[in-house]
């Protein structure tokens, strides 16, 4: 091999390891949850929408699905299942806002970003800040409703509360009071008694998030996504909020009982397979005819 | 023992090793086939015997090589272009895949700016294995009766035009002497196919299968790579193996040119005059890929260690290795759209000699290898809808490898390296997702010569491409392209006639109307 050949192959190499130990160093996973959705899909977008642009752009990348119209019947939406997002009721599922109100522009900007898991909505990252701007500013022309009204003010989080065995056994019960069971399953799969019956609100089938599948959440990754999603709902589907029935650190306790619901490694997950081994006969279990353990 | 040395130019037989691949679309090979005969007359000492150790020529001594031999070798290699390879047209090496687009039911111009030429989501997509990592990428959540199929072909109509080709100055009279005529040629005709199949076989397991064939349907494994993605849930770790693209950050196989002169990038195929260098950057190759990306595809790197075959299974060449690395990282340029720059070198070896079985070199005996290296910078900015591709490419081919020698023997008197730059800029205007004006200014520039006798404009290309787009209609289950290009190539190559200079300008043009579809 050559002088100059021995020079460049030396440096490539060197350049490649480098950005694989930047990467592994990146690549650590939170909570041993899916990448996806952390971080980057949150970050604040500041640009201003340009909406003649942004129609330009939205034929290119979301028409097929959402409609020239915004109404949700494109081509593919017959094959779609979930259906698209009808843009002309302003109704999103992923808000920060409380249920009925429109929600923020970072809210549909994130979702732009992570997409939405389970459906045919990707995840728009590549595309640059300020055309996620213009496709916003261009959604929003299809409802009136952006005209006559403001989004709503965001739900308050507080500070997580530290995950103990009583904060899961808490949501555990929680679970059960507020029959979440009914739609989610006892186990969390999605299969509860009232799942198949469940539409949306434009009649169209819709199946309960299944906990036990591993993915990240419709809205989020995170506890704190996790925690909004229950306190806002989502809006267009028959989860509702729970604002007005769960105060503060209770949703919390709750959150932390769905993460053991997850195949997946997370600080609770861990605490509760430790408590189960010794203490799992206490338990009644969760459905119709139980209650507290 | 035995030993023969196998130098790629074997002009007095009219064999080589270039891979016939590289001249699909390069119509001077077809005309310059016309030639053959004038040239035999004066064959290049190209093909080297050894017998127990000791070198002998079979036709004269490596010392009496000169400069006059190699280019001569040169113009040898390119008259063995064969005819019918020239009339398969590039756009069968073009991919876009519809398949992807009815499996999630997305447009094309969600994955593509024009295609078959990808987005930075597009380029997302491909880097995640073919997935949207949306829990959906598994065969398992799609319908049974969805098979990822497409299928690409492309009726068209075309001219093609060549100055001075040798041909009989009295036609049919082959004692009648020889002249250079310009020849042109026109019709409807058809590209070859594309018979793709690629998808995931599972989450994060993706793979591809191609067949392409030329315009007599005659297929081959243009490509069959299988990738395990994300390995560790992590991004930056992906591992293909199989025969697949160079992880070229301009794409010849998803670009926008389908006509016999402006379908491939002259730069991406070029070959020192004399050089017995079989390979092209932008050919397939046999190997594994180590690659990696960030979760947007903003940066990207991969690594590959390849076979040093030039991705032809039928090669002498295995039991060697060649690699290739790439960079690039993008910028998101607020209103101008993303931007990206990159970093590649390829460097490979060959060798110059083989163990032989009745005088027929044995696949994988080489040895005495020589190496080779391309090198160079890429880019992808956008201006709004204005879109330029600017691509440099420094080549250089060892002195043996340069001079055909091979290398149990002294190197003939006045070799050394061969060495040029290359490179072109491509502008793109996306007037709207279904109509895009392109052009394409191209040149390369010999910088040294394998002899310093030969003349030193040897084997430079300039090449001007230009041509418009327009898809008429646009969603998740097929594509059609109507497709309009001229093309002009200019390449310095030997004198043919004895008036002649040491060199003269051979001009090619092509005019090409085509209908590009694929479902």
């Amino acid at each position: 091999m050559s002088r100059v050949a021995r020079r460049i192959a030396s440096i490539a190499a060197l350049a490649v390891l480098t950005v694989v130990a930047f990467a592994n160093g990146d690549a650590q996973t939170m909570h041993g949850l899916p990448r996806e959705g952390r971080g980057a899909d949150t970050m604040p977008n500041k640009r201003v929408g340009r909406p003649s642009v942004g129609k330009e752009e939205y034929t290119r990348y979301c028409a097929g699905c959402h409609g020239d119209r915004g109404d949700g019947m494109g081509e593919n939406t017959q094959w779609i299942d979930p259906k698209p997002r009808d843009f002309t009721q302003a109704t999103f599922k992923c808000r920060s806002t409380p249920s009925g109100t429109l929600p923020t522009d970072q809210d549909i900007i994130n979702t732009i970003r992570r997409g939405i898991v389970n459906s045919n909505m990707p995840q728009w990252r590549p595309l640059p800040d300020q055309m996620q701007a213009d496709l916003l500013s261009y959604i929003k022309t299809f409802s009136p409703r952006w005209k006559s009204e403001k989004p709503g003010t965001p739900v308050v989080i507080p500070a997580e509360t530290p995950v103990t065995t009583e904060s899961i056994l808490r949501g555990r019960e929680m679970f059960q009071k507020f029959e979440c069971w009914k739609c989610h399953g006892t186990e969390g799969r999605g299969d509860g008694p009232s799942a198949a019956a469940l539409t949306d609100s434009k009649d169209q089938p819709i199946h309960p998030f299944d906990f036990t599948s591993g993915t990240r959440f419709k809205c989020g990754t995170t506890n704190a996504d996790l925690y909004r999603i229950f306190m806002t709902g989502l809006d267009g589907t028959p989860m509702a909020s729970f604002v007005d029935n769960i105060k503060g650190d209770q949703g919390w306790d709750l959150v932390h009982y769905l993460r053991t619901l997850q195949p997946i490694r997370t600080p609770e997950s861990t605490l509760w397979k430790t408590w189960l081994a010794t203490h799992a006969a206490e338990l009644k279990p969760i459905g119709p005819e139980s209650g507290s353990r | 023992m035995t030993f023969q040395l196998i130098v790629t130019r074997a002009a007095s037989t009219g064999g080589t090793m270039r891979s016939t691949k590289h001249m699909l679309a390069t119509p001077r090979l077809m005309a310059c086939a016309l030639v053959a005969s004038a040239i035999a007359a004066t064959p290049a000492a190209a093909m080297v015997t050894h017998a127990s150790d000791t070198t002998t020529s079979a036709s004269r001594p490596p010392a009496a090589r000169d400069a006059s031999d190699a280019y001569r070798a040169y113009i040898a290699s390119i008259q063995n272009g064969e005819p019918a390879a020239g009339a398969n047209y590039a756009a069968a090496k073009v991919k876009k895949i519809p398949a992807f687009a009815r499996k999630y039911g997305l447009r094309c111009s969600a994955c593509h700016t024009a295609w078959p030429e990808l987005n930075s989501f597009g380029q997302a997509f491909r880097d995640n294995g073919y997935q949207l990592k949306n829990e959906k990428d598994s065969p398992i959540a799609q319908s049974n009766g969805y098979i990822p199929i497409t299928v690409r072909v492309t009726p068209q109509f075309h001219v093609e035009r060549a100055t001075k080709q040798l041909v009989d100055a009295t036609p049919g009279d082959a004692s009648s002497g020889q002249a250079e005529r310009t020849l042109t040629s026109h019709g409807f005709d058809l590209s070859g196919m594309d018979l793709w199949t690629a998808g995931t076989l599972w989450k994060n397991v993706s793979f591809v299968a191609l067949l392409s064939s030329d315009n007599l349907a005659s297929f081959h494994f243009e490509a069959v790579s299988l990738r395990f993605d994300n390995l560790a849930d992590n991004p930056w770790l992906n591992l293909k193996i199989g025969k697949f693209e160079l992880d070229n950050m301009i794409s010849e196989k998803r670009f926008l040119f389908l006509s016999d002169n402006g379908g491939v990038y002259q730069t991406y195929h070029f070959s020192a005059p004399g050089s017995s260098v079989d390979f092209g950057i932008g050919d397939n190759q046999l190997g594994a890929e180590l690659s990696g990306h960030s979760l947007n595809s903003y940066t990207r790197y991969s690594v590959a260690v390849l076979s040093s075959n030039d991705g032809d299974p039928s090669s002498n060449n295995f039991s060697s290795y060649d690699a290739n690395f790439n960079f690039s990282q993008a910028f998101d340029g607020g209103k101008m759209g993303v931007e990206r720059i990159g970093a590649y070198a390829y460097i490979g070896q060959r060798p110059t000699t083989f163990e032989t079985s009745d005088g027929d070199p044995i696949a994988g005996t080489g040895s005495n290898r020589k190496t080779f290296y391309r090198a160079g910078f890429v880019g992808d900015f956008f201006l709004h809808k204005l879109e330029f591709l600017p691509y440099y490419l420094h080549g250089n081919d060892n002195a043996w490898l340069a001079a055909g020698t091979g290398a149990n023997e002294p190197l003939p008197d006045g070799a050394r390296d061969a060495s040029w730059n290359g490179g072109f800029l491509e502008t793109h205007y996306h007037l709207n997702p279904q109509l895009v004006f392109t052009q394409r200014v191209e040149a390369i520039r010999m910088s040294q010569q394998a002899f310093s006798d030969m003349p030193k404009t040897l084997g430079n290309i300039d090449a001007y491409s230009f041509g418009t787009r327009w898809y008429p209609f646009m969603f998740s289950r097929a594509g059609l392209a109507l497709h309009g290009e001229y093309s002009l190539v200019k390449t310095v190559t030997g004198g043919q006639l004895p008036t002649e200079g040491p060199t003269i300008n051979v001009w090619t043009s092509s005019l090409l109307f085509a209908l590009d579809f694929d479902f």
